[in-house]
C-alpha cells in the first residue's frame, strides 16, 4: 500500500518519526517498507520567485516583461506569457539551468528580442495538474529563492508498505498509525478537514429483531429506500443522501494527498470517497441519486428465486450483462451480489460501480454508500470478473465492522466541504446482522507452552491494550480478551492472541539458546543419497551439472498446464534431454565447444488413469562433445574428441549404478524407444531395457543429430536414463577371495566375419573357457588389412586364467583355449595363422 | 618373489666410480631384458627394499665420513632414479612390443629390438612444461547450496524428506490452513495441470505428508522444486528450488524455533552473522516471521564490514490447525517450520545478480563457481 508520510504524521500529532525510524518500526511490526519515493522530486530545482516589477513587452501584446527576485540578490528579467502575473505575488520559478519535469533543461532565451533568465511556471509545466491558463500563484508569504516543494507543502514522501494478507486493518493510514501509536505517545487522531463545518446527522436504523437466521431487511425515509435481500452477504448497508452538490475538480490539497498515496484524482465527490478509503480503510461509493430508478437500493443477486427454494435458479432477464464504470461490459452470474435500483443492477457490491449511475459533472444529488460485504463473496465475484479494485482488495481482507459510522461521517463532512450541498433526510442504516464483538479465552499456561517464556496477565494487558484489545482478569487459569472490531477478521483464536503478544513484545527479545531435542523418527530419504552418488560420479568424471527450464513445447511432454505462462510452453516436460541439448546449442553459440553436461530432473507423464496425479520420475540426461581432455602438448591429435565408446562407457557405468549390475547398454536396432528423446542417429543408438520386461525402455543414448551446431563442433553424444522410484540396493560388498596362485595368460588373435558381432564372440569365449577364466580383454581390433580380407576383422584378446586352489599347468590352459577355438569355429571365427 | 636375495649377483658400491659402473651395468641389462619376469628380477636385484644393490649402497651411508656422505648420497639417489626410470620405460616398451608382435601374428618371444625412448618424456626432463589435467566437473551452485544447508540441519537432527511435485489443492493449500477463498492463496500464483492437480507452489505440502505418516518427534528438511506462474526476471523463475523445514514434538517453543534458525544462520554465514526475526504472515504458521541476516564480509583491503539486512527465509510456529489436520493433538504437540530459497542464497553467496544465469548454464559461468583451485 502506498502511504503518504505527511498524512501519517497528521494522524499522529504526538509522534516525531523520521522516515527511517518509521520504516524500521514498521518492519519490526510485520509491515516492511519496500520503497520510498519523492512524488515531487522532479521539482527540486524550482524555487519561489517574487515578481517585483512588470511592464509590457515592447514587441508582443500578450507577453509581459517581469523582474523576478529569486533570492539570488540580483533581479532577473523574465518574459512571461501568463495573464495572471502580478507584482508582489509569489510564483514557482525555474531558474536557468534547472530541469523541468519531463527532462527539459531551461536555457537563457531571447523572446521577441528580450532576454529571459528563467521561467515562471504553470501547474501543467510542473506536473501539478492540467491547468495551463496561467502561472501558479502561491498563497501566503514566502522567502524568494526558497525551495518551491517545501514552500508549497509538497515535501511529502510515498512509502510503499507491504501489508500481509491477514492484516486488512493496515490498508489505511489510520490502521498504520494505530500500529505505530502503540510505540509512541497517544492514539491516532483524525486531523480536521479543511473547510468542513459541524455535522449533525440523524440516523434511521432498521428494526433489529432477535433471530437465529438473518432475514431480508428494509429501511426507508424521505422517498429513498434501502433493502438488503441477501443478509448473509451484506450484514450492513448504510446510505446517506446529499442534495445540491456541485461536482468539479477537488481542491489542490486533496488532489495532492491522493496523488501521493497513489490514487488518481477524478472529481470532488469521488475524491472524497477515495480519501476516506485511504484514510480509514472503508470503501465507499457515491451514486448519482437522480440516476437510481425509483430512488431505491436493493442489495441482491441476479437470481430469481432468492431464498424461496422453488423453481430453477435463473438469472433475471437483462441482468446477465452489466457495464461497469470503467466502460467494460461484463458478464454476471447468478451468485454475484449486486447493488440494484428498482429495475436492475447499478453496481457490483464491494467491487466496482456502474457506468450509468456514476457521479459526473451534471450530478446534483448523490446517495453515499457505506456497507459491509462478505469477504468470500467479494473475492469470488471479483475473481469471476477478472479484476481487483481498491474496494475489493479491502473487502477481501476484512473491513472494520465497527468503523461504518465514522466513515460515513468523515465522508459526508468532506463532501460538504469540497462539493457543497446538504445532507437531506436521515442516514439510512440497514443492518440485518448486527456486529457482535469477539471474546477469546486466553490461557497464560498455553502462552508459555508455545512461546517458551512466561507472560503474566498484567504484562499481557500492557502489551495488548494499546492495540485495542480489552484484557479481563485471570480466573482459574483463563483470561477473557475482547477483540477490537478492526481486528475481528484476523484475531479469532487463542493462538492469534499469542502471536500478538509475541509480536508486540518483540521477537528479538526472546532468547535463542539452543536446547536439547529428540532425534527424528523420519529416516533420511535414501533417494537423496542416491542422487548425490550419481552427481558425485558424474562430477568426478568431469561433467558439469546444469539446471534447465521445466516448461516446454507440446512435443516434449504430455502433461498440460491449465494456465501456462506462455503459449509456446504449455506442458511440463516428460523428456529432459531436449532442454539439455538446447543448453548445448546455447553454449555452441557462445563459442563453448568442449561440453560435458548433465541434469537430474523430474519427468512428468500422463497419469495411469483419469483423476490420478501425473506420473513423476527422476531422470538423468547427460551429454559430451568436443575434446576428451584439455589440450596437452603430449597428447596425440588422433585421440582428441569424445566418441561412441566414451558415450557407451559413461552410459553403461551410470546404467549399472542406477539399475544394478543386471543393466545392459545394448545397441538399439528397433524403432526409437518411446518416451525418450528420439534425437539419435539410428545407426548409433543404445538402449537400456528392463531385465523383467524388454518392452520397458529405461534409457536411450547415442549420437545426437539435427542439432544447431557450428561446423567446427565435434560430434554430440548423449543419453537419457530413468531412475527407479527407490534406489536399487546392491547390498554391502563382500571382500573377494584373492588367489595366491599365479595367473596364466594366453593371447588370441582371431579373424571374424562381419556378420558376427563382438558380443557373440565374447559370449562364446566366456561360455567355453571354463570357470577358471579370470578376465577377458579385447586389446586390439582392426579391419580391412591384407591379413583379414575386406569382409573380416581382426580381434586380439588376452585371456587370463587363474585357480583359487593351485598353480595351473600349461597343458590344462592350452586345453581350455583349444575348446574356445573349436567353439568359435562354428561362428566362422578363425585363429589367425 | 619380492625378496631380491636370489638375484644378488654383484658387489655393493662404496664410492662414486663404483656407483657409475653399477649404473652403466644396470641400464645395459635393463635395456636387454626380454620379458616382464626378467625385468622384475632386475628391479629386485638393484632396487629391492631388502637387498637391492643400490638400496644397500645407500644404507652404507651411515658409516661414511660426513664430507663424503653428501656427495655419495646425491650420486646414489641419481642412480636410483635413473635405474627406476629405465625399468619403467622398458616395461612400457615390452607391453607395446607384445601388442605389436601379436598384431603381426608373431609370438611374444620373438620381440624386435628396442624402440627409441619416447620424445614425450624429454631427458633430462624440462619439468617446467605444463602438466596434464583431466576435465574438471562440478555440481550446480544451487545443488551445492542445498547440500550445505541440509548438512547443517543434519547436524541439528533433521533428516531429509521428499514429496511429489504434482500435488492436490488439499496438500498445497487447505491442509496448510489456507482456504482457497482467502487472499493468502493468491500470494503464490499457482500453476494448475489439466486433470485437476497442481504443481506445488511451495515445499510445505511435504509437512503434511510427513506428519500423516510419522509420529513425532519429526525433524525434517525437504529440498525440492516448486513452481509458480512467474515470468523470468532477475529474481524470479517459474521453477525454483526450495527447502522446507519442520520440527514437531511435545514442548517445542518459540525459543527453540529462534535458537535453531539462529544456530543455522551462524553456522552457514559465519559466527559474526546477526539475525533478525521480523513478524510476518503465513497461513500455516503462527506466530510467523521473516528471518533476516546481516553478514560480515571482507573488503578487498582485508577490513570487515556488515552487509544490509537480507531476507533469507520465512518461518514460524506451526499453526495448531495444521497439527490438527495431520490428525495430531495441537494441545500436546507444537513445532516450527521454515522455508528458504537456495537459489537466492546461492546468488548472495556467489555475487550473482540475476537468477536466470543459473538456468542459462553458460559453462564459463558454471565453471567459475566450481571453486576448486587449479
Amino acid at each position: 500500500m502506498k502511504v503518504s508520510y505527511r498524512w501519517l504524521l497528521d494522524l499522529l500529532p504526538g509522534a516525531a518519526l523520521d522516515p527511517d525510524e518509521l520504516a524500521r518500526r514498521l518492519a519490526l511490526r510485520g509491515a516492511p517498507v519496500d520503497g520510498v519515493s519523492e512524488p515531487w522530486g522532479a521539482l527540486k530545482e524550482i524555487v519561489v520567485g517574487r515578481v517585483t516589477e512588470t511592464r509590457p513587452h515592447p514587441r508582443a501584446d500578450r507577453l509581459t516583461l517581469c523582474t523576478v527576485d529569486a533570492g539570488s540578490g540580483e533581479p532577473l528579467s523574465v518574459v512571461c506569457g501568463a495573464p495572471n502575473v502580478e507584482v508582489d505575488a509569489f510564483f514557482p520559478f525555474a531558474p536557468v539551468g534547472s530541469i523541468l519535469p519531463g527532462g527539459v533543461k531551461l536555457k537563457r532565451a531571447r523572446i521577441r528580442g528580450e532576454s529571459s533568465h528563467g521561467m515562471l511556471c504553470s501547474p501543467r509545466e510542473l506536473g501539478l495538474g492540467d491547468d495551463h491558463s496561467g502561472i501558479l500563484r502561491m498563497e501566503g508569504e514566502h522567502e524568494p529563492g526558497a525551495g518551491f516543494i517545501e514552500a508549497a507543502g509538497l515535501d511529502d514522501l510515498t512509502l510503499d508498505v507491504e501489508i500481509t494478507a491477514n492484516r486488512g486493518d493496515l490498508l489505511s493510514h489510520l490502521g498504520i498509525a494505530r500500529e505505530l501509536a502503540t510505540d509512541t505517545s497517544g492514539p491516532p487522531e483524525l486531523p480536521p478537514l479543511s473547510g468542513a463545518g459541524d455535522l449533525s446527522l440523524e440516523w434511521k436504523r432498521s428494526p433489529s429483531e432477535p433471530s437465529t437466521r438473518p432475514r431480508p431487511t428494509e429501511v426507508s425515509a424521505a422517498g429513498v429506500s434501502i433493502s438488503v435481500e441477501e443478509p448473509e452477504l451484506c450484514p450492513r448497508y448504510v446510505g446517506a443522501v446529499v442534495r445540491g452538490v456541485e461536482v468539479g475538480p477537488s481542491p489542490g490539497w486533496l488532489r495532492r494527498r491522493l496523488a501521493v498515496a497513489g490514487s488518481r484524482p477524478v472529481n470532488n465527490v469521488v475524491d472524497a470517497t477515495n480519501y476516506v478509503l485511504l484514510e480509514l480503510g472503508h470503501p465507499l461509493h457515491a451514486f448519482d441519486l437522480g440516476k437510481l430508478r425509483g430512488s431505491a437500493v436493493r442489495v441482491r443477486t441476479p437470481r430469481i428465486d432468492t431464498g424461496a427454494g422453488a423453481g430453477i435458479p435463473a438469472t433475471r432477464a437483462g441482468e446477465s450483462r452489466f457495464t461497469t464504470l470503467d466502460g467494460e461490459e461484463r458478464s454476471l452470474d447468478d451468485s454475484m451480489l449486486m447493488i440494484c435500483d428498482a429495475e436492475g443492477p447499478v453496481a457490483v457490491a464491494g467491487v466496482i460501480g456502474g457506468r450509468d449511475s456514476a457521479v459526473g459533472d451534471d450530478t446534483t444529488e448523490i446517495l453515499l454508500e457505506c456497507a459491509l460485504f462478505d469477504p468470500r463473496s467479494v473475492r469470488r465475484t471479483r475473481r469471476a470478473l477478472g479484476l481487483s479494485t481498491d474496494a475489493s482488495y479491502r473487502f477481501e481482507r476484512g473491513v472494520d465492522p465497527t468503523g461504518v459510522r465514522d466513515a460515513v461521517e468523515r465522508a459526508l463532512s468532506l463532501i460538504l466541504a469540497v462539493a457543497g450541498g446538504e445532507v437531506t433526510g436521515p442516514v439510512l442504516d440497514c443492518a440485518p446482522v448486527p456486529f457482535e464483538p469477539t471474546s477469546i479465552e486466553l490461557r497464560p499456561a498455553r502462552i508459555e507452552r508455545l512461546l517458551g517464556v512466561p507472560f503474566a496477565t498484567n504484562k499481557v494487558r500492557k502489551l495488548l491494550h494499546p492495540l485495542g484489545f480489552t484484557v479481563g482478569e485471570e480466573r482459574s487459569g483463563r483470561v477473557a480478551v475482547e477483540v477490537p472490531g478492526f481486528r475481528s477478521h484476523d484475531v479469532t483464536r487463542e493462538v492469534d492472541l499469542i502471536e500478538e503478544i509475541a509480536r508486540t513484545w518483540g521477537f528479538d527479545r526472546f532468547p535463542d539458546d539452543l536446547g536439547s531435542f529428540r532425534p527424528s523418527t523420519v529416516p533420511d530419504d535414501p533417494f537423496f543419497r542416491f542422487e548425490d552418488e550419481i552427481r558425485d560420479e558424474l562430477d568426478a568424471r568431469g561433467l558439469l551439472e546444469i539446471q534447465t527450464p521445466a516448461f516446454v513445447s507440446e512435443a516434449e511432454g504430455e502433461v498440460r498446464l491449465q494456465n501456462p505462462l506462455t503459449a509456446p510452453e504449455p506442458v511440463v516436460r516428460r523428456d529432459i534431454l531436449p532442454s539439455v541439448l538446447r543448453t548445448v546449442e546455447r553454449n555452441f553459440a557462445l563459442g563453448n565447444r568442449d561440453l560435458r553436461l548433465f541434469e537430474l530432473a523430474t519427468s512428468f507423464s500422463a497419469p495411469p488413469q483419469e483423476g490420478a496425479p501425473p506420473r513423476e520420475e527422476t531422470r538423468l540426461a547427460a551429454v559430451v562433445t568436443g575434446r576428451k581432455s584439455p589440450t596437452h602438448w603430449s597428447t596425440e591429435s588422433s585421440a582428441l574428441d569424445f566418441d561412441c565408446w566414451d558415450l557407451k562407457g559413461l552410459f553403461f557405468d551410470l546404467a549399472r549404478m542406477v539399475w544394478g549390475a543386471e543393466a545392459r547398454v545394448e545397441p538399439e536396432n528397433r524403432l526409437p524407444p518411446r518416451g525418450f528423446a528420439d534425437r539419435f542417429d539410428p545407426d548409433r543408438t543404445f538402449a537400456v531395457r528392463s531385465a523383467t520386461d524388454v518392452k520397458d525402455v529405461l534409457g536411450a543414448g547415442g549420437l545426437v543429430t539435427g542439432l544447431d551446431a557450428p561446423a567446427k563442433a565435434g560430434e554430440v553424444w548423449a543419453f537419457e536414463l530413468a531412475l527407479p522410484e527407490r534406489p536399487v540396493r546392491s547390498g554391502t560388498p563382500v571382500a573377494a577371495e584373492i588367489s595366491p596362485y599365479p595367473a596364466s595368460e594366453r593371447d588370441l588373435a582371431l579373424t571374424v566375419p562381419d556378420e558376427i558381432d563382438f558380443a557373440a564372440v565374447e559370449e562364446s569365449i566366456v561360455g567355453y573357457a571354463g570357470d577358471l577364466l579370470e578376465s577377458l580383454v579385447l586389446f586390439d581390433r582392426y579391419k580391412g588389412s591384407s591379413l583379414t580380407g575386406s569382409d573380416r576383422s581382426s580381434l586380439a584378446f588376452r585371456l587370463r586364467f587363474r585357480s583359487p586352489k593351485r598353480t595351473l599347468k600349461d597343458r590344462e590352459v592350452d586345453r581350455y583355449v583349444a575348446r574356445v577355438l573349436k567353439a568359435l569355429e562354428r561362428l566362422d571365427v578363425e585363429q589367425r595363422s | 618373489m619380492s625378496d631380491g636375495a636370489r638375484h644378488d649377483g654383484g658387489r655393493v658400491p662404496t664410492d662414486g666410480a663404483e656407483l657409475l659402473e653399477l649404473e652403466r651395468e644396470a641400464l645395459e641389462r635393463i635395456g636387454k631384458a626380454s620379458d616382464e619376469t626378467e625385468l622384475e628380477s632386475l628391479r629386485v636385484g638393484y632396487l629391492g627394499r631388502k637387498s637391492g644393490r643400490v638400496t644397500r649402497a645407500m644404507r652404507g651411508l651411515g658409516g661414511m665420513a660426513p664430507e663424503a656422505r653428501a656427495a655419495f648420497g646425491k650420486a646414489a639417489n641419481q642412480v636410483k632414479r635413473s635405474v627406476r626410470e629405465a625399468i619403467g620405460r622398458r616395461g612400457r616398451e615390452l607391453t607395446e612390443v607384445g601388442a605389436l608382435a601379436l598384431a603381426d601374428g608373431v609370438g611374444i618371444s620373438g620381440a624386435p629390438s628396442l624402440a627409441p625412448a619416447s620424445d614425450r618424456t624429454p631427458s633430462p626432463a624440462d619439468l617446467s612444461l605444463p602438466p596434464r589435467h583431466p576435465w574438471r566437473g562440478g555440481l550446480h551452485p544451487v545443488t551445492r547450496t542445498v547440500r550445505e544447508i541440509c548438512a547443517i540441519f543434519r547436524d541439528l537432527g533433521f533428516t531429509r524428506a521428499r514429496g511429489p511435485e504434482a500435488d492436490t489443492e488439499w496438500y498445497n493449500f487447505e491442509a496448510l490452513n489456507t482456504p482457497l477463498d482467502h487472499p493468502a492463496a493468491d500470494e503464490q500464483d499457482t500453476l494448475y495441470l489439466e486433470g485437476g492437480h497442481l504443481l506445488r507452489s511451495h515445499t510445505s505440502p511435504v509437512q503434511m505428508r510427513i506428519l500423516e505418516k510419522h509420529e513425532p518427534p519429526v525433524r525434517i528438511v525437504a529440498p525440492g522444486w516448486v513452481y509458480r506462474r512467474d515470468t523470468y526476471d532477475a529474481t524470479h523463475t517459474p521453477a525454483f528450488m526450495q527447502i522446507e523445514g519442520l520440527a514437531v514434538d511435545e514442548g517445542i517453543t518459540f525459543v527453540d524455533f529462534k535458537a535453531t534458525l539462529a544456530e543455522f544462520a551462524r553456522r552457514y554465514w559465519g559466527p559474526g552473522t546477526r539475525i533478525r526475526f521480523r513478524p510476518s504472515y503465513f497461513p500455516f504458521t503462527e506466530p510467523s516471521a521473516e528471518v533476516d541476516v546481516k553478514r560480515i564480509v571482507r573488503r578487498k583491503d582485508g577490513s570487515e564490514r556488515a552487509t544490509d539486512w537480507i531476507e533469507v527465509m520465512g518461518a514460524g510456529m506451526v499453526d495448531p490447525a495444521v497439527i490438527a489436520n495431520a490428525g495430531l493433538d495441537p494441545e500436546r504437540f507444537t513445532g516450527f517450520a521454515f522455508g528458504m530459497g537456495p537459489g537466492r542464497i546461492a546468488m548472495l553467496k556467489h555475487g550473482v545478480d540475476d537468477l536466470r544465469r543459473f538456468f542459462e548454464c553458460d559453462v564459463r559461468f558454471l565453471e567459475s563457481l566450481v571453486g576448486r583451485p587449479r
